[in-house]
C-alpha cells in the first residue's frame, strides 16, 4: 500500500518549519546555515513527493538542481563564516550588525 | 539682392564681432566700418531707385501661418523709408569711425562695435518694416542694444542703473504698444500695414467697451484706442513725458552711442512710428490731440531743464527730449513732413553736437562738467567750430538745417487750428529757451577763463582725426540737409488729416519766421550777456529766482515722485512679500515637506536593526500573509 500524498506534504512542512525557526531564533550561523539546508531538503521532499504523485520526472530533476545549489550555497556560506569569525573571532549572529543606522 | 544686403551687411559684422571678438579684438573696426559703410552706399543706390518713383517691397520668408493670420518678414522701402536708411547708415557710419579713436584701447572694443553693429541691422530692419509685428520684434532689438550699450561700463554701478532704468521705462511703453499690436490683430485680422491701412476708414465708427468685464459701460473707439496704445509705446522709446526720465541716465554710455542712439536714431523711433502709421492716427482726432499736448509738454519740460544743468552730456540730453517733444507734437497736430524733416536734421546736429561733447570729453580725461571747463576754444578750434554749427542749427539759427524744419513745424503747427496756435507759441517760447541753453552750453565750455583741472590743462589737444573728420562731415551736413528739399521729397508718402491744408507762403508763415528767428538771436545774445559779459550774473540770477532754479536743477522732480510714488512702494511691497510670502509661505511650505519626509525616515529606520534575522522574520511573514490571501481569496 502506497503511502499517502499527505503524509510526505506533512513532513515536509514539518522540516520546513523546523528550519524556519531555527534560521530565525538561533544565535549560530553555523546552525542558521544548516536549518536553511533543512528548507532547502523540505521542499525537495515536496517535489520528489508530487513528482511521484503526478508521474512526472520534473519534480526530480529539480530536486537535483537544489542539491546543486545547495552544495554550492554551503561552500560559499561557509567560506563567509570563516571570513567573519576571522574579523572578529565570534560567529554569534547578534554580534553582526553593521548594517544598521 | 542689393536691398537685403542693407541690413545684412551689419548684421554679418555682429556675428563676426560676436562670436570672434575675442580673438579680433582691436581689429573690430576693420570688420564693423566697411560692413556699414557698403550698407550706406547701398542706401545711395535704394535711395536713387526710390526717388525715381518706385516703391519696393522684398518679402524675404513666411515666418508663422495660423489660420488666416500670416505673418511675413519683409522689406519695404518708399520714400519714408530711405530717407531714414539714409539718416541711419550715415550717422551709423560716422560713428563708427569715430568709435575708432573714441574707444581707442578700450577693453570692450570689440564687444561696442558688436553691439552697435547689432543696433543698426535692428533700427534698419525697424524702418524697412512693413507689417507692425517686424516693426516691435525690431523695436525691441533696439531697445536691447540701447540697454547693452548704456551698460558698456558694466563696472560702474551707476552705468548699470542707468541701463537697467532705460529697459523698465521702455518696457512700460512697450506694454502699451504690445496691447496696441494684439487691437490691431483682432480688430484688422491682419497685421500688414497696407490691409490695415486699407481697412482702417471702415472702422471709424466701431467701438470698445472698455469696462465690460466688470459689467460697466464706457465706449471708446477703437481707432483711438489702437492709435493711442501704440503712442504709449511712443512715449517711452522717443521719451516723451512722462517717460522722458531715461533718455538724461542714459548718458552714462560711452558718447558715439548717446550720439548714435540716444539722438539720431533709436529715439525718434517713436515719431517715425506715428508718421509711418499716419493713416490711422489722421483717422482719430482724438489720438491727434494727445500726440501733439504730449509732444508740446516734452518740449517745454525738456528745455525748461535744459537750462540749468552743468554736465554737457545732460545738456544735450535734454535738448534732445525737448527737440523730440517738437517732432512729436508736429505728428500730433498732422505735419508729418515738418516732424520728419526736424527729425533728419536734427539727427545730423545733435549727433555733431554729441560727438562734440565726446571729444571735448576725450580731450578732458573724461571730465564732464561743464563748470570745469571753459577757454577751450583755443585748444580744441575743430570740436570748437563744429560744435558751434550744431549749436546754432539746434538753435535755428538763419540758414542751417535747423532753422528751415523748425520753422517748418512752427508754421505747420500756427495753420493746424486753434490747439496749433497754442502749440506754436509754446514751440516759439521754447525755441527762445533752446537758443538760450545751447549758447550757454558754447560760452561756458569754450569761452572764458579756463577752469580745467591743473593736471590736465597743459596737455589739452584736439582728438585724432578719425574722430574730427565725422565731426565735420556732420558739421557739413547740419547745414546743407536744410536744402535738399526734403519736406517736398517726403510728402507724397506722408498723407495729412482730412481738413487740414498747410499754407505755405502766407503772411502767417512770414511772420512766425521772423518771431522764431528773433527769439533764436535773443537767446543767443541773452546767453551772451549773462555768461560772457557779466560773470557772476548767472548765480545772482539763481538767488533770485531760487525756485524756479531749483525746480529746474532738479529736472522737476519728476525722478523723485516717481521714486516716492511707485520705486519705494514697489520696493517696500517686494520686501513684505519677500518676508511673508516668499519666506513665511513658500520657503515654509518647500521646507516643511522635507522635514516631514525627514521624520518619517527617521521613524522608519528604526526598522533596520542590522539583525539579519529580523529581516528574514520580514520575509517570512510576508510570504505567510502572501500565501495565506492567496488560499483565502
Amino acid at each position: 500500500m502506497a503511502i499517502p500524498l499527505s503524509y510526505y506534504v506533512t513532513l515536509s512542512a514539518i522540516v520546513f518549519i523546523t528550519g524556519l525557526v531555527g534560521v530565525l531564533i538561533r544565535r549560530n550561523i553555523i546552525i542558521i546555515l544548516l536549518s536553511v539546508e533543512l528548507m532547502l531538503n523540505a521542499t525537495n521532499i515536496n517535489f520528489v513527493a508530487f513528482s511521484h504523485h503526478l508521474h512526472n520526472v520534473a519534480g526530480q530533476v529539480f530536486v537535483f538542481f537544489a542539491l546543486t545549489v545547495a552544495a554550492a550555497e554551503v561552500a560559499v556560506g561557509l567560506a563567509i563564516i570563516i571570513a567573519l569569525y576571522r574579523s572578529k573571532f565570534s560567529i554569534n549572529v547578534d554580534e553582526f550588525q553593521l548594517l544598521k543606522w | 539682392m542689393l536691398y537685403i544686403l542693407i541690413p545684412l551687411l551689419p548684421f554679418a559684422a555682429f556675428l563676426i564681432l560676436g562670436l570672434f571678438g575675442h580673438w579680433i579684438k582691436d581689429r573690430a573696426h576693420l570688420v564693423a566700418v566697411p560692413a556699414v559703410g557698403a550698407s550706406f552706399l547701398f542706401s545711395l543706390f535704394v535711395f536713387a531707385e526710390v526717388a525715381g518713383g518706385r516703391n519696393v517691397t522684398i518679402p524675404l520668408y513666411t515666418w508663422l501661418t495660423s489660420g488666416d493670420l500670416r505673418i511675413e518678414l519683409s522689406l519695404y522701402f518708399d520714400r519714408l523709408t530711405v530717407v531714414m536708411l539714409l539718416l541711419v547708415t550715415t550717422v551709423s557710419g560716422l560713428v563708427h569711425v569715430y568709435t575708432i579713436g573714441y574707444m581707442h584701447g578700450e577693453k570692450g572694443y570689440a564687444r561696442f562695435f558688436a553691439y552697435i553693429a547689432l543696433f543698426t541691422f535692428s533700427m534698419l530692419m525697424l524702418v524697412t518694416a512693413d507689417n507692425f509685428l517686424q516693426l516691435f520684434v525690431f523695436w525691441e532689438a533696439v531697445g536691447l542694444c540701447s540697454y547693452l550699450l548704456i551698460g558698456h561700463w558694466y563696472e560702474r554701478k551707476s552705468a548699470c542703473d542707468a541701463a537697467t532704468k532705460a529697459f523698465v521705462v521702455n518696457r512700460v511703453g512697450d506694454f502699451g504698444f504690445l496691447l496696441g499690436l494684439l487691437l490691431v490683430l483682432y480688430s484688422f485680422g491682419s497685421l500688414e500695414y497696407r490691409h490695415v491701412f486699407a481697412q482702417a476708414a471702415d472702422l471709424t465708427n466701431d467701438t470698445i467697451n472698455l469696462l465690460k468685464p466688470f459689467g460697466g459701460e464706457w465706449e471708446v473707439s477703437t481707432l483711438t484706442l489702437i492709435c493711442l496704445l501704440l503712442f504709449v509705446g511712443a512715449v517711452g522709446k522717443s521719451a516723451q513725458v512722462p517717460l522722458h526720465v531715461w533718455l538724461p541716465d542714459a548718458m552714462e554710455g560711452p558718447t558715439p552711442i548717446s550720439a548714435l542712439i540716444h539722438a539720431a536714431t533709436m529715439v525718434t523711433a517713436g515719431v517715425f512710428m506715428v508718421a509711418r502709421l499716419a493713416p490711422l492716427y489722421n483717422l482719430s482726432p482724438t489720438a491727434m490731440d494727445v500726440v501733439a499736448v504730449t509732444g508740446a509738454l516734452t518740449m517745454v519740460l525738456g528745455a525748461t531743464i535744459a537750462l540749468t544743468q552743468t554736465d554737457i552730456k545732460r545738456v544735450v540730453a535734454y535738448s534732445t527730449v525737448s527737440q523730440l517733444g517738437y517732432m512729436v507734437m508736429a505728428c500730433g497736430l498732422g505735419v508729418y513732413t515738418a516732424g520728419i524733416y526736424h527729425l533728419l536734421t536734427h539727427g545730423a546736429f545733435k549727433a555733431l553736437l554729441f560727438l562734440g561733447c565726446g571729444s571735448v570729453i576725450i580731450a578732458l580725461h573724461h571730465e564732464q562738467d561743464m563748470r570745469h571747463m571753459g577757454g577751450l576754444k583755443g585748444t580744441l578750434p575743430i570740436t570748437y567750430w563744429t560744435f558751434v554749427i550744431g549749436s546754432l542749427a539746434l538753435a535755428g539759427f538763419p540758414l542751417t538745417a535747423g532753422f528751415f524744419s523748425k520753422d517748418e513745424i512752427l508754421i505747420g503747427a500756427w495753420s493746424a487750428g486753434d490747439l496749433g496756435k497754442v502749440l506754436a507759441v509754446a514751440g516759439l517760447l521754447t525755441a527762445l529757451l533752446t537758443a538760450f541753453y545751447s549758447f550757454r552750453l558754447v560760452f561756458v565750455t569754450f569761452w572764458g577763463e579756463s577752469r580745467v583741472d591743473r593736471h590736465h590743462a597743459g596737455h589739452v589737444h584736439e582728438p585724432s582725426k578719425t574722430m574730427t573728420v565725422p565731426l565735420l562731415i556732420l558739421a557739413v551736413l547740419a547745414v546743407v540737409t536744410g536744402y535738399l528739399g526734403i519736406p517736398e521729397f517726403i510728402a507724397p508718402v506722408l498723407p495729412s488729416p482730412a481738413g487740414a491744408e498747410a499754407h505755405h507762403g502766407g503772411s502767417a508763415a512770414h511772420g512766425i519766421m521772423t518771431v522764431a528767428t528773433l527769439l533764436g538771436l535773443g537767446g543767443i545774445a541773452a546767453a551772451y550777456h549773462i555768461y560772457v559779459k557779466s560773470p557772476g550774473l548767472p548765480d545772482r540770477l539763481a538767488q533770485r529766482w531760487q525756485q524756479v532754479y531749483r525746480l529746474s536743477l532738479n529736472k522737476w522732480y519728476v525722478d523723485e515722485a516717481y521714486d516716492a510714488t511707485l520705486v519705494r512702494p514697489t520696493v517696500r511691497l517686494a520686501d513684505r512679500l519677500w518676508k511673508s510670502v516668499d519666506v513665511a509661505v513658500i520657503d515654509a511650505a518647500v521646507n516643511g515637506v522635507a522635514r516631514g519626509i525627514g521624520w518619517c525616515g527617521w521613524i522608519l529606520r528604526l526598522l533596520q536593526s542590522g539583525q539579519t534575522q529580523h529581516y528574514a522574520l520580514g520575509m517570512a511573514l510576508g510570504a505567510v500573509l502572501i500565501l495565506s490571501a492567496y488560499l483565502l481569496f
